[in-house]
């Protein structure tokens, strides 16, 4: 077993050994190097049918006409395309928007950037296992309502939206539907011909391709129209400039194929492993596990062990790969605005840990893990006051805190 | 965020960890923080009949940095006088842990606990 181990899937994946392969084809002058735009020799033609079938690859997986697939340099680029071309294209329309509080930053900074531009943007609530209900996005629309913006599965708690019905809805009101489903696509099966989302952004490097490359779905029926945000050679037709890199192109076709390919497998694989740490973990006191059980991808356990403060748990987790809600592994001091969004307590925020999972995660390493979280938590529970005035029958919320 | 060897050395190993008896009059007892911050430090002070701090004990809730502050000023406050260790500055305890910027609040938190529990030992009296 090799150390650290890497249990944080969800930020990111190593490259699938089958998609460097078939990267590694398209970079030299021996291999498939041509500008896929260049429309006067072999070597363009040749990189341009790469780049198709790569095409067909995504297309496939979500079960979309290639059309419909847009290249961008990942997943945070589609969101800014997807919302920020509705928004500039339907302005007449309307310009209310409707998002959620626990979107990823991609969403809601691009919604805070509209906001500044003159758009209304309404954040819905989760419930407090970390779902939107598609009765609160009904209660929300309005007549000037020109889009939803909702992610599939949640990167922090990794549940799942239900976007079948929220599709039926937003389609029947009129209301385009964007769907960030950069941390469900392979993972779970997405069926664009039966559901009713309008755009989707997908990205390579959370489903084992390459970084820097990601997709935007964009419909063709009833078709949906974008404001390009990148302007140049009118690459993509007309809506995302920018020469096509075909090796990383190239490296998502294949992860996406794969990912079709092993979906099953994956998945199996990840519920048992999620299923063999949260067993091992279960039994100890004031644990509890962040965002609902049942609506959830089992590669994502998200967990708070009360009392301990997250980043010190980190430190002594030397041995594991992972992220914390906690204030202190960011920048600013406020701990994760998902789980605040969920009515967790800072104090619960501030003491969860995200293990992700994965292709690569075996049953050795989640047994390690276990071993180094349950004695670490130990250590700090006897190290806490919070520990202590929990033993001795204190209720935290009552206590008047002296705030810094 | 990589830490300083002497964070490291206090997490790992941290000095007088542990509860004093809240009802003794020889002891004075700080609490700081709050659980929403992400940092709560109790810090114990037993004060001896001629005024010096015979023993120091602490718990801590928070980060790394905030359990090595607390775990470094219980070591250090052991045989001062009440007036010495209230004399501690926070900056003293950062530079000795080499803290970052945004981990200055937890080098003031320590200060904060030993004055609440000097002023606590002395309401006692």
């Amino acid at each position: 077993m090799k150390l650290p181990i890497y249990f944080d899937y969800s930020a990111t994946t190593p490259v699938d050994p089958r998609v460097a392969e078939k990267m590694m084809e398209c970079l030299t002058l021996e291999g498939n190097f041509g500008n896929p735009a260049s429309r006067s020799h072999l070597f363009g033609w040749k990189a341009e049918e790469a780049v198709e079938t790569a095409r067909k690859q995504v297309a496939d997986l979500v079960s979309a006409d290639p059309r419909e697939i847009v290249w961008t340099s990942g997943a945070t680029e589609s969101d800014n395309l997807a919302i920020k071309g509705i928004a500039h294209f339907y302005h007449k329309k309307g310009k209310h928007i409707i998002t959620s509080k626990i979107e990823h930053k991609a969403v809601l900074d691009t919604c805070r950037q509209l906001e500044r531009e003159g758009f209304e943007v309404t954040y819905l609530d989760p419930d407090s296992e970390g779902l939107i209900s598609v009765e609160r996005v009904a209660e929300a629309l309005r007549d000037d309502t020109i889009l939803v913006s909702l992610m599939h599965v949640n990167n922090e708690i990794g549940t799942i939206t239900d976007i079948d019905a929220i599709g039926e809805l937003t389609r029947s009101k009129g209301v385009f539907f964007h769907v960030d489903a950069a941390q469900s696509v392979g993972k779970m099966p997405i069926d664009l011909s039966k559901t009713k989302v309008d755009l989707m952004s997908f990205s390579a490097h959370k489903i084992y391709g390459p970084k820097g490359i990601g997709a935007l779905y964009v419909r063709r029926k009833p078709r949906v129209r974008l404001e390009a945000q990148m302007h140049g050679g009118g690459h993509e037709r007309g809506m995302r400039s920018g020469t096509l890199p075909t090796h990383q192109i190239v490296g998502m076709g294949e992860a996406f194929r794969v990912a079709q390919e092993d979906m099953q497998k994956d998945a199996d694989k990840a519920l048992a492993l999620r299923d063999r740490m949260w067993n091992a973990l279960s039994d100890m006191e004031e644990v509890h596990i962040n965002g609902s059980i049942d609506q959830r991808l089992p590669a994502n356990l998200n967990v708070s062990f009360a009392f301990v403060e997250g980043e010190s748990l980190l430190m002594s987790l030397k041995d594991l790969a992972v992220s914390s809600g906690s204030a202190c592994t960011s920048a600013s001091l406020e701990p994760s605005y998902v789980l605040r969004a969920l009515g967790l307590s800072d104090e619960l925020a501030h003491s969860s840990i995200r293990f992700s999972f994965g292709r690569f995660t075996t049953e050795e390493e989640i047994d390690h893990a276990v071993g180094q979280i349950r004695q670490a938590v130990d250590k700090l529970r006897e190290l806490s006051p919070l520990w202590d005035m929990y033993k001795d029958g204190v209720d935290l919320s009552k206590v008047e805190w002296v705030h810094h | 965020m990589a830490y300083s060897e002497e964070v490291i050395d206090h997490y790992e190993n941290p000095r007088n960890v542990g509860k004093m008896d809240d009802n003794d009059a020889n002891v004075g007892t700080g609490m700081v923080g709050a659980p929403a911050c992400g940092d709560v430090m109790r810090l114990q002070i037993k004060v001896s009949d001629e005024g010096v701090i015979e023993d120091a004990k602490f718990k801590t809730y928070g980060c790394g940095s905030a359990i090595a502050s607390s775990s470094l000023i219980t070591e250090w406050v052991k045989g001062m006088s009440l007036d010495e260790a209230a004399n501690l500055k926070n900056t003293e305890i950062a530079e000795e842990l080499a803290l970052p910027p945004v981990k200055i609040h937890c080098s003031v938190l320590a200060e904060d606990a030993i004055k609440a529990a000097i002023d606590d030992y002395k309401k006692k009296q």
